[in-house]
């Protein structure tokens, strides 16, 4: 690694120099194109930080791919019912890695005011792993433009080596989760355990 | 307008042998509506919709009610003699009543501008008689509501052209919005919880006990 003193002064003088882990991670967090997909009301706050106003194009995350396959980021944007959770999960074994999720609003985070009820997955953590949770019902465009620059934050901090490398590089590391199937009254299973646990009382 | 006594009028005129109830809300604003046995519902569903003066073209919804059975407890002011003297007492009359399970139809006229004008279908039971004629075939706008009503509350149309399930998947058991329905038990630790959460709550962490 280069020093940080002789750098700032090699820049000075017009020689810029990097890493390709830099160099890398710069190019990827700058490029993040979210997969078109809403399920709910958080949706229409994500078209509306998309459009002109609030402009997600600034962080490089203007095209929304109608394809997972050419899609890094899933925004899972709304309230996802039972019905739906299978075919989330679908999509996202579909994305190549690297891929991250953002999830968008209380009822992706937790079912928000859904949870009690009978058809509404109590978050979408329980079957894959979500990189940035939004709280707010729904949230503004604002908090969705924190959240990518949270990401992009995440994204330029990855080491591409070493034990704490992200998932995409480990050898042998999921990066399709599986897909639940129907029940009789609920997803079966409830959760993947291997990526979810139930939240522990503490008393 | 016509009001319901008059549709009712003119319905009982039009199709001899069909008994209409009419019924009302048991609201302030005690909206009527007509009650119609299954087996005449398509015929007068029809007039309703022909009727040179209803033209009842529009079916604006179509919702699903579960009554379950239960006791009806009315008060009665009752006048009883007493050491020779004329008391007034209040009795209270449990009345069972049958369960079962009611659809419920509103009907406006784009033609004509007015409306609603309320049908309400009951079926016999809750359990194994749940048949109703499908009103498709008069308003083409019920389908997917009547497949609604199918899979929430498990009513099933005769005569629907496509009767599957709409909200809930192929393999769901049971009825969801009937009153009976339990969903199963998953709930989790929740940081503040309160009304039935509460009580969901301390059931799956008892409170200590201090000794």
């Amino acid at each position: 690694m280069i020093d940080e003193g002789l750098r700032s002064e090699l820049q000075k003088q017009g020689v810029y120099t990097t890493t390709l882990e830099e160099l890398y991670n710069w190019g990827r967090a700058n490029s993040v194109w979210p997969l078109t997909f809403g399920l709910a009301c958080c949706a229409i706050e994500m078209i509306a930080a998309s459009m002109s106003r609030y402009d997600l194009a600034r962080f490089g995350a203007e095209v929304f791919r109608p394809s997972p396959r050419q899609a890094d980021l899933m925004i899972v944007a709304g309230t996802v019912t039972k019905k739906m959770a299978p075919l989330v999960v679908r999509l996202y074994n579909q994305m190549a890695e690297p891929k991250y999720v953002i999830a968008m609003g209380a009822c992706a985070i937790s079912g928000g005011p859904f949870k009690q009820g009978y058809n509404v997955l109590k978050g979408i953590d329980r079957y894959i792993p979500v990189d940035v949770a939004i709280p707010g019902c729904p949230p503004r465009p604002e908090a969705l433009i924190h959240a990518i620059m949270t990401l992009q934050e995440k994204i330029l901090n990855q080491k591409l080596t070493g034990p704490d490398r992200p998932r995409h590089l480990v050898k042998g590391a999921p990066s399709e989760f599986p897909v639940p199937a129907y029940g009789g009254h609920d997803l079966e299973p409830p959760s993947n355990p291997e990526i979810w646990q139930p939240p522990v009382m503490k008393r | 307008m016509e009001t319901p006594e008059q549709i009712k009028a003119r319905l009982e005129k039009a199709l001899p042998l069909t008994k209409i109830d009419i019924v009302s809300n048991d609201c302030p604003a005690g909206e009527r509506s007509l009650v119609v046995e299954p087996g005449r519902a398509l015929e007068v569903a029809k007039f309703l919709r022909d009727d040179a003066q209803l033209r009842l073209d529009y079916c604006s919804n179509v919702t699903g009610v579960d009554w379950p059975e239960m006791v009806v407890k009315t008060k009665v002011k009752k006048k009883v003699v007493v050491e020779g003297v004329e008391k007034e007492i209040e009795e209270t009359i449990e009345t069972l009543r049958s369960g079962h399970l009611e659809v419920v139809y509103h009907l406006y006229s784009m033609e004509l501008k007015h409306g609603p004008v309320v049908l309400r279908l009951r079926t016999a039971n809750r359990t194994d008689q749940t048949h109703l004629p499908s009103l498709t075939s008069i308003w083409r706008g019920a389908e997917f509501q009547e497949r609604e009503v199918f899979d929430l509350y498990g009513v099933v149309f005769n005569g629907h052209p496509d009767l599957r399930r709409i909200l809930m998947w192929d393999g769901f058991k049971g009825f969801p919005m009937r009153r009976d329905y339990v969903a199963p038990d998953d709930f989790e630790y929740e940081p503040t919880p309160h009304d039935r959460v509460l009580a969901e709550a301390k059931k799956h962490h008892p409170p200590e006990v201090k000794a």
